[in-house]
């Protein structure tokens, strides 16, 4: 029987890890990633999990580490948030251009100076260009099934690029709600044994990432682009195919909420999904044609998801737990850049709220709304970047 | 053991793209005569990049995982892990850096996998600069020594990283140099059979770096031990010993003076004489210490004891 548990997204991060039955996991502590790690170090202590626990000194060895064993044969694990995914930078190319399975919880955390330690997108976005697939979770339910999720995809042969899997920190890594941990059996059967496509292997020897001349450099990257597309087809299979056998689905790539007949739809990523879906019921009861999708794979990007959105609505809105400075929200960035070629564009308006834990309620969220349904009835939009709930 | 008892196979391959006279490529040849081919070698940004050829070649006949250039002692700690899940202890990880990634940008990881226990091999070959990027310095390189980064010569003191490992209190702490083949090779080989993390700090010659003539790669390295510059030495769980030829050398009169070898390379023709009186001091104070290891260990105290 599954079994039904009431507990953090960090501790559910820690259960998937198990059930995917990871055999090394190298891991770095930082505040609100903690507590992923020490679950998974009582789990091993207590002989519940077969796994290393490798207590390393530093997140930068906590990905070479994981690098080390992914290219050794087994299944790893790991997880991190803000500076130490920061600090992982480097190795974190070196796990995708080395094509390894690593999957790694995100706990996202906004970044320094000044510290904080409250959520917001700005440290996994800012790893957009390592070649990792980004998975982002709306609730701890979802946790654990894109952890189990992500290795499914990361081992099939025509991926093999390794994933993080982000929620954010303390809205979901410190908050208590159920989740379904299905039967060892039944994820044995969906999950298999670990596959990657090399190893390093006494009995047939090769250097592996050694120096590579313009001759073949592009080719090897172009086969990450290629991976990066068939992780694209892949995901909403996978994701239909644990659904059927788990009883849930988020969308594949995107999920949506009463989007079919709206005039205005609005893009978000991670928990905002869940409290903008509050925020459409309550608009819709004011007779407003809202809807809202949620970005839930951000690497590969959704474009043809988004396009579709596109020609339905007569308005997109993005909303960004994030900015790149001098730009905007890479979510506004994309959103435009996956439209440019669109004969129809909608009116595509950006905001960003939230950022280092600052609350965006139902409320806020309807507030970017009809802000948003203002400019729609203008025909124009007069900011292209509008900060929410900004201090004057 | 002698020269002509080494195992015939090769395991470092024809063709490698080493400099000519390269010490590194020398002793890197020894390394696999003296472990066989059931080893992963795990090899940051150094040399052995280069030597080893370019994608889609290797001139190494093990398997090899090239890694960034501070995390050698991370990457061995991962791979140890899952071969250890996988049942397959047996095979031998062997960590080999240069002195950059040693002592300067690897350190880190290196302390980690020695804490943690790591059991590997870790062998540093030590060119006293950054090779691979042209000679610049590092932390390992000596006093008074030109580099492309110290165009008039280092103004600091070489890292004494092998004492560093020991302060570790691992199992297995040694030094060797190109020019001595068997005391590496004998090394190597009882660093393969003790459990936990094994050190081995090499000084190995570099004719591009040092300015000598490529024929010269043994003797310059012969010239530091016999000058008592470099000192071979074992430090197996806490046991300081010295090893032949240094042993000898505890006695001062039978050092060479340390002029000829500083004469010898181009790297130092800044040197003053002034500044060879000034290592010379260091020298001397370096053999007081090691002959208080020496009676230290002798005695029940080892020099774990002491740190």
């Amino acid at each position: 029987m599954a079994q039904m548990i009431i507990d953090t997204a960090n501790h559910i991060a820690g259960y998937a890890a198990r059930a995917a039955r990871v055999k090394v996991v190298a891991a770095y502590p930082i505040t609100p990633q903690t507590t992923v790690v020490e679950k998974i170090a009582d789990f091993v202590e207590n002989k519940q999990m077969d796994a290393e626990y490798i207590r390393v000194e530093s997140e930068h060895s906590a990905m070479v580490a994981c690098i080390g064993a992914a290219a050794t044969g087994v299944r790893t694990f790991t997880a991190t948030s803000a500076h130490g995914l920061a600090l992982m930078h480097e190795a974190l190319h070196w796990a995708s251009g080395s094509r390894l399975p690593i999957v790694m919880a995100v706990v996202n955390r906004a970044m320094g100076a000044p510290w904080s330690i409250w959520p917001d997108l700005s440290d996994s976005l800012s790893q957009r260009d390592t070649g990792w697939i980004q998975f982002y979770c709306a609730d701890n339910q979802e946790v654990f099934d894109s952890v189990i999720q992500a290795y499914k995809l990361c081992e099939n042969e025509h991926v093999f690029l390794p994933a993080m899997v982000c929620l954010e920190g303390f809205i979901l890594s410190h908050t208590y709600a159920p989740a379904k941990i299905p039967d060892q059996e039944k994820i044995d059967a969906f999950l298999p044994e670990y596959k990657c496509g090399w190893t390093l292997d006494v009995n047939h020897p090769y250097s592996h990432a050694n120096l590579v001349s313009p001759e073949w450099y592009m080719e090897f990257r172009y086969m990450i682009q290629e991976a990066m597309e068939n992780a694209k087809r892949l995901i909403p299979q996978i994701d239909r195919e644990y659904g059927n056998r788990f009883g849930h689905k988020y969308g594949g790539l995107i999920e949506k909420y009463r989007c079919d007949d709206a005039d205005l739809i609005m893009l978000t990523m991670g928990t905002m999904g869940s409290d903008a879906k509050l925020a459409v019921d309550k608009l819709r009861k004011g007779g407003q044609k809202v809807g809202v999708a949620r970005v839930r794979v951000y690497r590969p990007f959704p474009v043809e998801e988004i396009k579709k959105l596109a020609g339905q609505a007569r308005m997109l809105t993005t909303i960004d737990r994030h900015i790149s400075f001098g730009m905007e929200g890479f979510l506004a960035a994309e959103t435009k850049a996956s439209l440019y070629n669109q004969r129809e564009r909608p009116l595509v308006a950006g905001f960003i709220a939230g950022l280092g834990g600052r609350d965006v309620t139902s409320e806020t969220i309807q507030k970017i709304a009809k802000k948003s349904l203002k400019s729609m009835s203008a025909g124009k939009v007069e900011k292209e970047t509008e900060w929410v709930d900004l201090r004057e | 053991m002698t020269i002509k008892e080494l195992p015939k196979e090769e395991y470092l391959l024809k063709g490698h793209a080493a400099c000519a006279g390269c010490g590194p490529a020398i002793s890197l040849r020894l390394l696999f005569k003296a472990l066989g081919n059931r080893i992963i070698m795990v090899v940051p940004a150094c040399c052995t990049t280069v030597i080893q050829g370019p994608y889609p070649f290797t001139s190494s006949a093990v398997p090899l995982q090239n890694i960034l250039f501070e995390s050698t002692g991370a990457a061995a700690s991962g791979i140890t892990a899952a071969l250890h899940q996988r049942e397959l202890d047996d095979i031998t990880v062997v960590g080999w850096a240069g002195d950059g990634g040693t002592v300067d940008i690897g350190i880190q990881a290196l302390s980690g996998a020695a804490e943690r226990g790591t059991n590997f091999i870790y062998i540093c070959y030590d060119n006293e600069a950054y090779g691979n990027t042209g000679m610049q310095r590092s932390g390992a390189t000596p006093y008074g020594a030109w580099t492309t980064t110290t165009p008039t010569g280092k103004r600091e003191r070489k890292k004494d990283m092998p004492m560093i490992m020991a302060a570790h209190k691992i199992p297995y702490v040694a030094t060797a140099c190109t020019s001595y083949p068997l005391d590496f090779v004998n090394k190597l080989r009882k660093a393969k059979a003790i459990e936990g993390t094994k050190y081995i700090h090499l000084l190995a010659p570099c004719p591009t770096g040092w300015r000598y003539d490529t024929g010269k790669t043994i003797e310059m390295g012969r010239l530091a031990v016999q000058s008592g510059l470099w000192v071979l030495y074992e430090i197996e769980n806490g046991k300081f010993k010295l090893s032949s030829p240094s042993d000898r050398l505890i006695d001062k009169s039978k050092r060479k003076p340390i002029k000829e070898y500083f004469a010898s390379q181009g790297r130092f023709r800044g040197l003053k004489d002034e500044d060879v009186e000034k290592i010379q001091k260091w020298v001397d104070e370096d053999w007081e210490q090691y002959r208080n290891l020496m009676s230290n260990s002798a005695s029940d105290l080892t020099l774990y004891g002491k740190i």
